[in-house]
């Protein structure tokens, strides 16, 4: 165990029906640092983040937060982290302020930016009124990331967060978990895609198939 | 309690965004109500003596029809897995969700209450004793069948088995809600049947959260 360590994972293992995607997998995180997920189709990163996030009971192995076990703390775990799936939690009926403002009393916590700003930052500013249904995808993904920004959380879960996003939401994207890792917070993210974030706060984990 | 107001009202205005949602199931209800006349003819003590069984058969087929898509879609577009992971109670949040579909469907059906027992020409007593037990019996409607909207959410054209899966459950709220509102045109003493619905209620609105809850952590 380490004691400086925000998340920690020990002996993980994940099997889905007969087949086992990943057996003692540990790995730890200090404030500041990122996971980088790889692996192909079908390796089990989208099951490893669910674990991770305790949507998903791993088979064996055990997941802590602050060296307490996630399992006995889940409310206060709950408010402390923001997951990002592959669907992004939006109603499409609902403008993108609208489902910012449920976004962000459903998380509860202390705000990081103002709805106005979030939106300002992944640049939907002129959209905040349209319904959702008006938008285009990399649109509604960007509303997904003002989510992460209207409430403060320590641990930000993404799958797979650049797909459907252009070159300007990329950089957008890397911006916001540099400024998050900066202050002290710890993000894990399945992703395939280069980006730009500094190599030296990146720990890679390749699953295999 | 904060996520639980916000939820409210991110479901209300949902529905209000997409009136079918709460227009459909009244229209359904009106529908199957009024075509009984015609189907047995205009003969008024035939229609006062069937009167209770049709109004409560056609409530519990409209909260079906709403049932359905009650976490369905929250499912599909990741909104249900969001709630899952908020720091407040999932239970709690499911009963809002399960206070939504009440309001949408129940409450309706409570309001034109009087609008049908005129139709069927009940008594004015029977017509008290129907809004009562429509009262008391719409949200154990609601409460139970979000159990088994929760079981089937994840399972393609589950209309079906939804209605095998709940409706047999809703067989004592359908006997005593009518049995009662027959016993009122009758003249008779209602409140055993008014208790037993009661009790019935307090039981499904405390336990049934839970159990959708927990039913729909499966289906995540």
């Amino acid at each position: 165990m380490n004691p400086t360590a925000l998340l920690q994972a020990t002996n993980l293992t994940c099997e889905r029906g007969d087949r086992q995607l990943f057996a003692d997998l540990s790995f730890a995180l200090e404030p500041g640092e990122m996971l980088q997920i790889e692996g192909p189709n079908g390796s089990g990163k989208t099951s490893l983040l669910r674990i991770l996030c305790g949507l998903l009971k791993a088979n064996d192995g055990n997941v802590f937060w602050q060296n307490d076990s996630i399992d006995t703390q889940r409310g206060d775990y709950l408010a402390q982290i923001h997951y990002s799936g592959h669907l992004h939690g939006i109603k499409l009926e609902l403008s993108p302020t609208e489902n910012l403002v449920f976004a962000s009393a459903l998380h509860g916590g202390e705000p990081w930016l103002s709805i106005e700003s979030a939106l300002d930052r992944v640049e939907l500013y002129g959209f905040e009124d349209e319904p959702a249904a008006t938008l285009s995808a990399g649109q509604r993904r960007r509303i997904g990331l003002a989510k992460m920004l209207v409430s403060k959380s320590r641990l930000w879960i993404l799958d797979e967060p650049f797909s459907t996003l252009d070159t300007s939401g990329t950089k957008i994207l890397e911006e916001l978990i540099e400024m998050h890792l900066n202050e002290g917070g710890c993000a894990v993210m399945a992703s395939h895609s280069r980006h730009g974030i500094e190599r030296d706060r990146v720990q890679l984990l390749k699953l295999m198939a | 309690m904060r996520a639980s107001l916000a939820l409210l009202k991110r479901d209300l205005l949902l529905t209000f965004r997409n009136p079918g949602l709460i227009v459909n199931p009244l229209l359904f209800y009106l529908l199957v109500v009024t075509l009984v006349p015609l189907g047995v003819g205009a003969n008024q003590q035939i229609l006062q003596d069937i009167a209770p069984g049709i109004i409560w058969l056609a409530a519990l087929l409209a909260t079906l029809l709403a049932l359905d898509s009650l976490f369905r879609n929250d499912l599909h577009d990741g909104s249900l897995e969001q709630l899952a992971l908020s720091p407040t109670p999932f239970a709690m949040l499911t009963g809002i969700k399960i206070l939504v579909h009440w309001l949408i469907t129940g409450l309706p059906l409570i309001l034109l209450s009087p609008l049908f027992a005129t139709l069927f020409s009940l008594s004015a007593d029977a017509t008290g004793v129907l809004a009562i037990t429509l009262l008391l019996g719409t949200p154990v409607l609601s409460a139970v069948g979000a159990i088994g909207a929760a079981l089937t959410v994840s399972i393609r054209n589950s209309g079906a088995l939804l209605a095998l899966i709940v409706l047999p459950l809703y067989v004592p709220i359908l006997i005593f809600a009518a049995g009662a509102v027959s016993a009122a045109q009758a003249g008779l003493p209602v409140t055993g049947q008014l208790y037993f619905l009661a009790a019935l209620l307090v039981l499904s609105v405390t336990l049934a959260p839970i159990a959708t809850s927990a039913a729909l952590k499966i289906n995540l």
